[in-house]
């Protein structure tokens, strides 16, 4: 790993003072992911900026019964947080089924985010990767790409986002808040990441300068019935090959309400934006999640060894869907 | 800089120290506590394992900087004196120990599970151990220490 200067920063003003002098600094949080990176020498900071000092550690409720979440919260104590299971289980759940206990109770919300894509070929110095080195090439079309994306793919990238959380924040209309010494803006989480296209080494629509200070949960009585369900090779420690975090509210046998998101299928946490308007007003039974999950995949394109994946993320939503009728939300 | 640390309730200092490096190095090649492993250095496998205020995490995966005024224990800080910690012991007598490479780790990691939750199931262990991979392959009698130590409490 090489070297780097260390700041420590204990107020979110001196954080993103000292990021905007240091144009190769990065902020390390809980380290799960930069860390990982910098061993492998896919990141190189010049400057590391650690803000785990920083005070955004609360999980406060909001006065419109939302939740705001500060940015350094661990990820293991925003699973177990009374707030999030009663409202928003599925946030907890998908929390729960990311990483081991180790890496939960380091990673940090704003980190968990801010992750990136555990593509091999983007780790791997002696593969081509237009992520890594834009202009480089893609070894992942056409070569091992069982986990890759299926939607909103481009021929320069198919690499996936990894994390599980932000499934559920992309269902819940979550929103990021970022600071810089210009000032604070809000970004939609679903407008947070960004797709591929020619530009795969644009990830977010953070800008170079910017710390995300928290995320933040509209209140959504639907949500207090959620699950997200993780599929994936072992039963822990694995990454998703395909998830839903759905959310659903039934009356008279329609459908009156329905939050739906797909995770490991994108380079971005998926909203089913599609299958939610086929299901909105249909009946609720197992032919309307079909019709949904089939309208939602349409545009799906498999390659060489993840083509299994389009009919997967199809069962996996009908599933999801079929439980929360039958058995409600989780507990 | 100069780190000041309290490590297994002793309060440690080590000078000219990289605030870049890791815990883990830290421990190992400046306070002579070699216990904890260094393996995969990414946080994959979890034979680093140490207490950072009493929460289980991969030390190799932690600046030497963050921990400064901190509290860590390790899985030399779990025994009493000459008595073994009893997971300590459950992992001996169920011959939980092949290579023994990922032993510390794992028994950091099940010492934190039974202070949390005594009576694990076994669905509950493997989840708890997930972070811990056993090169051997060694999983089924470190189930068997588990449950025993479990057992015992």
């Amino acid at each position: 790993m090489r070297t780097f200067a260390y700041l420590s920063a204990d107020d979110v003003a001196t954080a993103v003072q000292a990021i905007s002098t240091e144009p190769g600094a990065k902020f390390l949080g809980g380290g799960t992911n930069l860390v990982d990176l910098m061993r492998e020498g896919v990141e190189h900071p010049d400057t590391v900026i650690d803000i785990t000092r920083l005070p955004l550690t609360g999980v406060e409720e909001l006065p419109d019964g939302g939740v705001r979440i500060g940015a350094l919260v661990r990820n293991s104590d925003l699973a177990g947080d009374r707030l999030i299971r009663g409202r928003y289980p599925m946030l907890s759940q998908a929390l729960l089924t990311g990483a081991s206990a180790q890496l939960r109770n380091m990673a940090t919300v704003g980190g968990n985010v801010l992750q990136r894509t555990r593509c091999a070929y983007f780790y791997d110095g002696t593969a081509a990767c237009n992520k890594r080195e834009p202009g480089a090439g893609c070894d992942a079309i056409g070569g091992f790409n069982r986990n890759h994306a299926i939607l909103g793919t481009s021929e320069d990238c198919i690499a996936t986002h990894p994390s599980d959380m932000c499934v559920a924040l992309a269902a819940l209309d979550a929103v990021v808040e970022v600071e810089s010494v210009r000032g604070k803006r809000r970004i939609p989480l679903v407008d947070f990441h960004l797709l591929p296209g020619g530009t795969p080494q644009v990830e977010t629509a953070l800008e170079a300068d910017e710390l995300i200070t928290a995320v933040e949960l509209p209140p959504s009585p639907l949500a207090a019935t959620s699950r997200y369900r993780k599929v994936r090779d072992r039963a822990s420690y694995a990454f998703a090959l395909v998830s839903v975090a759905a959310a659903l509210e039934v009356a008279d046998g329609t459908v009156t309400g329905v939050r739906l998101a797909l995770g490991g299928v994108a380079a971005k946490p998926w909203r089913a934006y599609e299958a939610e308007r086929v299901l909105l007003g249909a009946p609720a039974t197992e032919e309307s999640f079909r019709l949904a999950a089939e309208a939602e995949l349409a545009p799906a394109v498999g390659r060489s060894q993840n083509e299994f994946k389009i009919e997967l993320a199809k069962r996996a939503v009908v599933a999801t869907l079929r439980q929360l009728l039958t058995e409600g939300g989780a507990a | 800089m100069r780190v000041t640390v309290t490590v297994n309730g002793e309060q440690r200092r080590a000078d000219d120290v990289w605030e870049g490096e890791s815990l883990l190095f830290l421990l190992r090649e400046r306070l002579g506590l070699p216990g904890s492993k260094n393996a995969c250095e990414q946080g994959e496998c979890g034979s680093c394992t140490v207490y950072l205020d009493d929460v289980p995490v991969c030390s190799c995966l932690v600046a030497a900087g963050q921990v400064q005024d901190r509290e860590v224990r390790t899985v030399e800080g779990l025994a009493e004196g000459d008595r073994l910690d009893p997971v300590q012991e459950a992992f001996v007598e169920a011959g939980a120990v092949q290579c023994g490479f990922c032993t510390p780790g794992l028994v950091v990691a099940a010492h934190d599970l039974l202070d949390r939750v005594p009576r694990p199931s076994d669905p509950e262990i493997r989840e708890a151990l997930a972070g811990n991979l056993c090169r051997c392959t060694g999983y089924e009698k470190i189930l068997d220490a588990v449950r025993l130590a479990a057992a015992r409490r």
